[in-house]
């Protein structure tokens, strides 16, 4: 073989070992993004079925029921024009609040129940999480902009 | 007055860092030695004026000094004076002007340690940098000033968010940034090495340890961050793909690729344009990492449109930054030249592969980082990009490059013959198969995941051990320790920093095969049985601290069929009385083969509680794993070589490398 084949070889080589590595790159991002919907949305049923989502807005006041003899917990989530109610079995994050901004990741049972696999809750007592404050802003009750000045998440 | 001295010193370091890139450019494009001279002192003074402000607001915090808004909205005069300290890094504007600092420091060393080195190159290196402690002193006396007053003062402050009231907060950040800046060291002498039309093994010699350092830094820091979310976030975690982290860990695996790419520059002269474009990307992840970190992007790109001013500049800041080297790099890059030819099986073709796999996991990461940035920026709707996708991404690829660093030491530069390798590593080969088989019976529970995790991870602890032993026993010296002793100290380094792979994948494995996890509701005097520990819950009770108030859990652990508890742990749920705001602060029994971890949710009803209870394997491990690679990158920096005087280090093949 010639230096110059092989040389070319290599290089068709390279390149289908980077297609290939992109084509998986892409399936797996394609199947793990996860969509954000408002309560008004999903009560609209623009949701999907049978895939995870995350919903935010605000914890309804006096919504927050716990289960007896286990760790699930109902509430509900509203953007002050629709309500969903959340059905989540686990322990609720730190600054999880009646009348706080959530967000919460799972997906939407046949009953309509939100059934949540995962509540975050990555703010502080001043932040409110972008999505649930976005959630608000679309039902027409935007948020104060001073609620956006802390700063939340890991440091 | 001392936040006034402070922002004044900030002016004058300004002016100082103008001066420096001024005179160095002039300097070096005119060859007068004269204003050459000036750029290590004016980088000194620099450095002088920097730490001052540094200081001034450092005691403002300390003092809590609640005329000054930074402190005001950061600090509170019931913290503990350490993180009075620490908070000085809590806000954008202060961490801003820590990352100055540590850009002042790393100009002040390269300074202060390339004495031996071409004074022109220096020069330049020392102006490039100067040029980007131009842009952040900018910065922070435009959008971002730390010393703003509050009139009239206010008398208490908001305290620091809880979750940064901890040791992890005065090590971390620092130990980051370190890291983060010190690319910036690599970045001006690849800038440097456009300006000249220079790129030989002297010069990647020259800019390896200083990028090694950088490295050992940011891999510490990242280390440190991680075991902080472990056992702060309350859940046992130690690595989310949390758009934060992964700003942290794009720096790296650019920087992992870059310093690879340097030994076969050094060594052999080839992959120069590569090199110096890792240089420059490297930095520029660092810097991009930092912004989206510090500016509030991430928690909504929209809060950015409340400030315009630092989203502009900051967006300016990085086009002039990223766009005029690569610009630089464009029209500079075909004089690099190719250097020398290689062998598709050879030890240059090995490390090319592990730079590709690590660029493409480095493009996969920061797809799924910045593409939900992305579209929420153009209002496209709100995604996120699970850890699902990363794990599927990244693991997939760090395999084969795993594989390969267990054999590419033993490959020769040039051309490397595939039955001498197979006859030098077919004994570790065949251990680690078996072992690796065998070993997750021993552990509990076969399954194929867990075997080719430990596959992986005994294949290059076997293959280091065969390399350094068939090293050690051919060496021609007389005597095991004078063999020993003829080995540099870079080799030392390569291959403890690849044993800290090992490690590092041999706690990812076992502890995401084998941890337990129960989240259960507990009442006082209930047991819970989990990996052979009985966990009994006390009860609770109150607990005062200096600036909180915090509940506190007693569990008594006894090991399944013993009636002796052999630890008591003591999780806490602190509500910080400045705030409001309630921390979960869990109790860890750490040890070298498992972590026992226990931390309270909320109550229930009555005394009950949900709590979460977790035997972790071999966590430790991954962080054992970590030091090692920083404990390696810091040996191969005392290797000799790199002391030697520029008379004495003539460049081996350099002939053959310059262009």
């Amino acid at each position: 073989m010639k230096p110059r084949t092989r040389r070319a070889l290599w290089i068709v080589g390279g390149l289908a070992a980077l297609g290939v590595a992109t084509a998986l790159v892409l399936n797996a991002f394609q199947s793990n993004l996860v969509f954000f919907f408002t309560p008004t949305q999903v009560a609209d049923h623009e949701a999907p079925h049978g895939r995870s989502f995350r919903i935010g807005g605000l914890v309804e006041q006096g919504s927050l029921v716990h289960e007896k003899d286990a760790l699930t917990v109902r509430f509900r989530v509203t953007d002050t024009a629709k309500t969903i109610p959340v059905v989540y079995s686990g322990i609720l994050p730190d600054l999880f609040k009646e009348g706080k901004g959530v967000v919460a990741q799972g997906s939407i049972g046949p009953d309509g129940v939100f059934h949540a696999t995962q509540v975050l809750a990555k703010h502080d007592e001043n932040y409110m999480p972008p999505e649930a404050a976005e959630a608000l802003r679309k039902a027409g009750h935007p948020i104060d902009r001073t609620a956006f000045a802390g700063q939340g998440g890991k440091p | 007055m001392i936040p006034e001295l402070g922002h004044f010193a900030l002016v004058v370091a300004l002016a100082l860092a103008l001066a420096q890139s001024a005179f160095s450019f002039v300097g070096a494009a005119t060859g007068r030695r004269a204003l050459m001279g000036t750029s290590r002192s004016i980088a000194t003074g620099q450095f002088v004026f920097v730490a001052g402000a540094f200081a001034a607001l450092a005691y403002s915090f300390v003092t809590s000094d609640f005329s000054v808004v930074n402190v005001v909205q950061h600090s509170n005069s019931k913290l503990p004076w350490y993180y009075r300290f620490a908070a000085t890094w809590g806000s954008h504007e202060g961490s801003m002007l820590l990352w100055t600092l540590m850009l002042a420091i790393w100009t002040f060393a390269v300074a202060a340690f390339s004495r031996h080195l071409p004074e022109r190159l220096v020069t330049r290196v020392i102006g490039v940098m100067g040029l980007v402690s131009v842009g952040f002193l900018l910065f922070i006396l435009l959008t971002s000033d730390p010393f703003e007053r509050l009139i009239p003062a206010a008398a208490e402050g908001q305290d620091l968010n809880p979750l940064l009231q901890d040791p992890g907060m005065v090590a971390h950040p620092p130990m980051l940034y370190t890291g983060y800046v010190g690319f910036s060291v690599a970045f001006a002498f690849a800038i440097a090495a456009l300006l000249e039309g220079r790129f030989d093994a002297a010069w990647a010699r020259w800019s390896r340890p200083w990028t090694t350092a950088a490295w050992c830094f940011l891999t510490v820091g990242i280390m440190m961050g991680s075991i902080w979310a472990y056992y702060e976030l309350g859940w046992g975690g130690w690595w989310f793909w949390d758009p934060v982290e992964n700003a942290s860990f794009m720096p790296w695996l650019a920087g992992t690729a870059l310093i690879h790419s340097l030994a076969v520059t050094e060594k052999r002269g080839t992959f120069r344009a590569w090199t110096v474009l890792l240089a420059i990307v490297a930095f520029s992840l660092s810097l991009v990492g930092t912004f989206l970190v510090r500016s509030g992007v991430l928690t909504s790109v929209h809060a950015f449109a409340t400030d315009p001013r630092r989203g502009i500049f900051i967006l300016l800041f990085l086009v002039l930054v990223i766009g005029s080297s690569l610009a630089l790099f464009a029209w500079r890059a075909p004089r690099v030249g190719l250097g020398s030819s290689f062998a598709p099986v050879s030890r240059e073709s090995m490390l090319l592969a592990n730079n590709v796999l690590l660029a493409v996991a480095l493009a996969a990461v920061m797809l799924g980082t910045l593409y939900p940035l992305f579209l929420d920026a153009l209002h496209l709707g709100k995604i996120s990009v699970g850890p699902p996708y990363f794990d599927a991404v990244f693991f997939p690829l760090m395999a084969p490059a795993v594989f390969l660093m267990a054999i590419g030491p033993v490959a020769s530069w040039k051309h490397a013959a595939l039955p001498d390798m197979w006859m030098r590593m077919r004994w570790a080969f065949g251990i680690a198969i078996v072992t690796a088989f065998l070993l997750p019976f021993v552990l509990g529970r076969w399954s194929p995941l867990v075997a080719f995790g430990l596959w992986l991870g005994l294949w290059v602890v076997a293959a280091t051990i065969a390399q350094v032993w068939q090293r050690l026993s051919s060496a021609p010296q007389r005597g095991f320790a004078a063999r020993v002793r003829a080995q540099s100290l870079s080799w030392y380094g390569m291959h403890c920093a690849h044993l800290g792979i090992a490690v590092f994948i041999f706690g990812v494995t076992i502890v995401e095969g084998y941890a337990t996890e129960r989240d259960l509701r507990m009442a006082p005097g209930e047991h819970t049985a989990i990996a052979g520990y009985d966990f009994e819950f006390k009860g609770t009770h109150e607990l005062p601290g200096p600036n909180y108030t915090a509940v506190q859990g007693d569990f008594d652990v006894r090991r399944v069929g013993s009636s002796d508890v052999f630890l008591e742990l003591h999780p806490q749920k602190r509500t910080y009385a400045a705030s409001g705001q309630t921390q979960t602060e869990a109790s860890i029994d750490p040890g070298l083969t498992r972590d026992l971890y226990v931390s309270l949710g909320e109550p229930v009803e009555g005394d009950a509680w949900g709590v979460r209870v977790y035997y972790k394997p071999f966590v430790d491990w991954i962080w054992g794993g970590c030091a090692l690679m920083a404990l390696g990158g810091f040996l191969a920096l005392c290797d000799r070589r790199y002391r030697l005087k520029r008379a004495a280090s003539v460049p081996a093949g350099a002939a053959a490398a310059r262009p």
